[in-house]
């Protein structure tokens, strides 16, 4: 089995799937040449053609419209932008084009278009270089949105995104690109818009996406010491959001901690917390928490340990839903 | 250097222009210029032009015939339109008067392969791509985003957010020319239609820069018809608008927008442009919103009843007329015919309208996404089951 980097592995990802379909093209800002300014499209365009591989101009909005344009005519594009608090441009054609088109068309005009996004914080950024805009469009009916967290998902779920006929919004957490896992690639992948038990436990259930799972992980290790046994959920898809097997395990342990980087105000962690409360009303031992980035822009990176969900952090909301 | 306390600010009078003031050498209801492209004046006079005679080359009486029967058919169900908004029929209609023979010399110039992108004007587009003009009545009416199979028609769905077309037929473009649909004469081409307001979106600039660097076939067709609802030409730009494509590499042309055989010339010329793999080029083709830009709009507060009338001069329709009965000894009855299929077009258009069904009511539950959702589908469970408890009460 390969020992990839989360960046590697949505490389390989997206070159399994350009090998199995030539309609897929790679679109954006740096991906040819440069590999794309994380590399994840490293070596792609060398082997696939300035044609399969598009360095385009600098307009987010171009890119996007130009790829609803070309899944118009059947191609699948893969559009790059390369960061998250770039995409605002871009967001006009997302909203009101490739998530609508079709709904409008009432099934005519398939938008088989996925929009890579590098996203939140943790590496030091200057401004917009950090951002967590994932409720902005799991808001939008239309669109799909997901979320990798590991190798092993990233390089199943770009594919899968790839292969699906609707519009796929594919989170990427920046700071987890040098991650490494073992990734076997002959191994069965979970269903794209699934979640997942990333640890099982039975005392309180942490559910998180993204850069922060790894983050839960490590609060449900040192947790052992206090005597809890935390079950950890990836999310990964968030919209559709799949809560059964949050609604499950939050009816074994009666508590759940969301945990999430983007502001908690009207965010994905709201509205998990919502629904289970919903559903799970009379198994809750406590309170359903949150903890999520603040209200706030991002901060200048020298505040974003404070700004970010960190151990400490996660561990003060299991105490307090376990002291309950 | 002035200090805020020293500035005032301008009159209303001295802030917008008028109609008489001439910013850059641009006049928004001038006659179009020296370079206007003009085949037929409006006096019905069939004049030369040595560039694009050949592309009115078959433009034969029977042809001629054809065209007029198309404007005077457009313009009939277009009235029709307005009328049915008026009677409480449509929520809403967006006028195409006075722009009929820009939308057919341009739909007509289209090859069979070629691909449309509309924003939500066009019905005289659509009418040319065999689209039936019953099918543009949902939409105003409230039952549908759009009826007809874009793919079947070459006719996208209509695009009501200003300049996002301009993309995405862009992109279309881009693939016909990766699928090597371009060159020669059975090669494949995509026109993109917006109007004068739409130019002063980034997403049109973003579109002209794709399709320059990409070498895109695409035809960018500006019906350039003075007002962007309340706002003249002259807030949208400082430079006559075709004059803006040579800043992006390609030609830019601009087209009596009121003369249809000029229209349908310079219109095969661009798209022949664009499937030899010359294009893009972008089309402005010069005319003048007789009505108001929809329904909801009231022109006369923004504009002089002056300017209407020196268009009416110059419609698009009585110049055909005048040229196939003075020039060419068309009957009279060819136009008698021509008014009574008019009327009878209004007349399916507008039972049509009348007996449209109301969507059911799990419409909008469906087609959501290609793979469904479940939240999606628990929702149009419920909202059936609660639908239902109605039942018998």
């Amino acid at each position: 089995m390969a020992v990839l980097t989360l960046a590697k592995a949505i490389n390989d990802g997206l070159r399994a799937a350009m090998e199995r379909d030539p309609k897929v093209l790679i679109m954006g800002e740096d991906v040819g040449k440069l590999g794309g300014v994380f590399r994840v499209t490293d070596g792609l365009q060398k082997d696939f053609g300035e044609q399969r591989v598009l360095d385009t101009p600098l307009a987010e909005s171009g890119i996007i419209g130009t790829a609803v344009g070309l899944a118009i005519r059947g191609f699948r594009p893969v559009c790059e932008i390369q960061f998250d608090g770039f995409v605002f441009p871009g967001y006009d054609q997302i909203v009101s084009q490739l998530a609508k088109l079709h709904f409008r068309s009432q099934g005519k005009v398939p938008m088989p278009v996925v929009v890579r996004i590098p996203f939140g914080g943790g590496i030091g950024a200057v401004e917009h270089h950090s951002e967590s805009p994932e409720a902005l469009f799991a808001h939008v009916a239309g669109l799909k949105v997901v979320a990798c967290s590991n190798p092993v998902d990233a390089y199943w779920m770009i594919q899968q995104a790839i292969a699906s006929d609707d519009p796929v919004i594919f989170f990427e957490p920046k700071r987890r690109y040098w991650e490494k896992a073992e990734v076997d690639v002959s191994a069965e992948p979970q269903p794209l818009h699934s979640a997942r038990v990333a640890r099982p436990g039975s005392s309180l259930t942490l559910a998180g996406y993204g850069p922060v799972l790894k983050t839960c992980l490590e609060a449900a290790e040192a947790a052992v010491a206090d005597g809890h046994d935390i079950e950890v959920i990836d999310l990964r898809t968030l919209s559709p959001l799949d809560l059964g097997p949050v609604f499950d395990s939050v009816r074994r342990t009666g508590r759940l901690v969301v945990v999430a980087e983007a502001p908690s105000e009207t965010s994905v962690a709201a509205e998990v917390c919502a629904r289970v409360q919903q559903e799970c009303f009379h198994s809750l031992e406590a309170p359903v928490l949150r903890v999520t980035g603040f209200d706030t822009p991002y901060p200048p990176s020298k505040c974003e340990e404070d700004y970010l969900p960190d151990l400490d952090r996660v561990l003060d909301a299991v105490d307090r839903s376990m002291g309950w | 250097m002035s200090t805020p306390q020293d500035w005032t600010p301008p009159t209303s009078t001295d802030s917008h222009p008028g109609h008489d003031h001439v910013v850059a050498g641009l006049k928004g209801t001038d006659e179009g210029g020296a370079d206007l492209v003009q085949l037929l004046t409006p006096e019905g006079e069939r004049v030369p032009d040595p560039r694009f005679d050949a592309y009115a080359a078959d433009v034969d009486v029977e042809m001629l015939k054809n065209l007029y029967r198309d404007l005077v058919l457009v313009r009939r169900f277009d009235r029709e339109g307005n009328a049915l908004q008026r009677q409480g029929q449509l929520g809403i209609w967006v006028p195409l008067l006075g722009q009929e023979a820009a939308q057919i010399g341009a739909g007509r110039a289209m090859a069979p392969q070629d691909m449309a992108f509309p924003s939500y004007r066009e019905h005289g587009v659509a009418w040319t791509r065999g689209v039936d003009p019953t099918d543009l009545l949902g939409i105003f009416r409230g039952t549908d985003h759009g009826s007809w199979d874009p793919k079947a028609a070459g006719f996208h769905l209509y695009t009501i957010v200003i300049g996002n077309q301009c993309l995405n037929a862009t992109g279309y473009a881009m693939g016909q020319k990766f699928e090597g649909r371009v060159g020669g004469d059975d090669g494949e081409a995509t026109i993109c239609f917006f109007g004068d307001g739409a130019t002063s979106q980034g997403d049109v600039h973003e579109g002209f820069v794709w399709a320059a660097v990409y070498d895109a076939p695409v035809v960018f067709y500006c019906q350039n018809n003075q007002w962007a609802i309340s706002e003249p030409t002259e807030r949208q730009t400082r430079v006559p608008l075709y004059k803006r494509a040579q800043g992006y590499g390609f030609d830019g042309i601009r087209v009596d927008g009121n003369d249809v055989i000029a229209c349908l010339a310079v219109t095969r010329w661009a798209l022949e442009e664009c499937r030899t793999g010359n294009g893009p080029v972008l089309v402005e083709a010069f005319t003048y919103r007789m009505d108001a830009h929809t329904t909801s709009d009231d022109p006369t507060r923004y504009r002089l009843a002056d300017e209407l009338e020196l268009w009416k001069l110059k419609d698009p329709i009585e110049r055909v007329r005048v040229h196939l009965v003075r020039s060419l000894g068309v009957e009279p009855e060819f136009f008698d015919g021509v008014q009574a299929e008019a009327d009878a077009l209004a007349a399916r258009f507008r039972q049509h309208c009348v007996d449209m069904p109301a969507p059911a009511p799990d419409r909008m539950f469906s087609q959501v996404y290609a793979e469904g959702s479940p939240a999606v589908d628990a929702q149009r469970e419920a909202f059936l089951a609660y639908h239902a408890s109605f039942e018998g009460v």
